[in-house]
């Protein structure tokens, strides 16, 4: 039986990573991905929970996780699709147009 | 069983970490697909074998398919073949062959151990996901439908060209 702290190490790790990258990469587009990759680290600790538990409800929400996935990476890359055509380039430093 | 985790965990948190080292975005691509095959694998371990293809389907097909699509996209022109071939030289595979290789050994393993053993925990099989999906769950899946209903609008109505203001 795997232990249920192994999983949860896991998720915590790839989660932080994610962070990471979202505040210190400049490209949108390796933002979206590590915007994706903490939602993976969510889904690995709710399958981790769930098998600790014998329940399966860990599952049934990692699902509903992947749809709101799938939803917001079309959004998002319509998004970046959009502002490339604004300011030919994906670089976040040059989208300031909001700043006061 | 643990072995095994172990060694998938440790794939997810190394690709994970190329992923944002990597300058070019491509590359940071090929990683986070292996590091999406990673957590796939983690879920077979922790006996969520559905969500574990769900997962490949769905994040390391579709996914990633409209992110390179994207990449592509935004790359247009003759510049953009000179470019890629400069992007994706042969030994830029070799990092990705070697985890993903590791990940391959790591499921025979798993495959290859007897399911009937005292290590294995207890599977979620996907009858029960599909029965508690349908029961329980009935108005969280309408929810998800139109929450996909509402992004492909959104992502249709953001990629579009702007119209010509003749009309206007």
């Amino acid at each position: 039986m795997i232990p249920v702290s192994l999983p949860l190490a896991t998720g915590a790790v790839l989660f932080a990573l994610g962070v990471f990258g979202v505040l210190v990469r400049r490209n949108a587009i390796v933002i979206f991905m590590c915007i994706e990759l903490m939602l993976n680290a969510v889904n690995l600790t709710l399958v981790g929970l769930s098998s600790q538990l014998k329940s399966v409800d860990g599952p049934i929400f990692v699902m509903f996780v992947m749809a709101v996935a799938a939803a917001e990476a079309a959004v998002g890359l319509a998004i970046i699709i959009a502002l490339y055509r604004r300011k030919q380039t994906v670089d976040v430093s040059h989208f300031n147009i909001l700043k006061g | 069983m643990t072995i095994a985790f172990y060694l998938a965990s440790a794939v997810a948190i190394a690709a994970t970490i190329m992923v944002i080292t990597r300058r070019n975005v491509v590359h940071a691509l090929l990683y986070l697909i292996l590091s999406l095959l990673a957590v796939a694998l983690m879920f077979f371990a922790l006996g969520a074998p559905f969500i574990a293809a769900l997962e490949v389907m769905v994040y390391a097909g579709a996914i990633m398919v409209l992110f390179v699509f994207v990449i592509m996209m935004l790359n247009l022109g003759p510049a953009g073949v000179a470019q890629e071939r400069a992007w994706l030289p042969p030994r830029m595979f070799v990092g990705p062959a070697i985890l993903a290789a590791i990940l391959l050994a790591d499921l025979l393993v798993l495959l290859a151990g007897n399911p009937a053993s005292a290590g294995q925990p207890q599977v979620v099989a996907p009858k029960a996901v599909s029965l508690a999906l349908y029961g329980p769950y009935l108005l969280a899946v309408e929810l998800a439908s139109l929450l996909l209903l509402a992004g492909l609008v959104g992502a249709y109505h953001l990629g579009r060209r702007e119209p010509k203001k003749e009309n206007d």
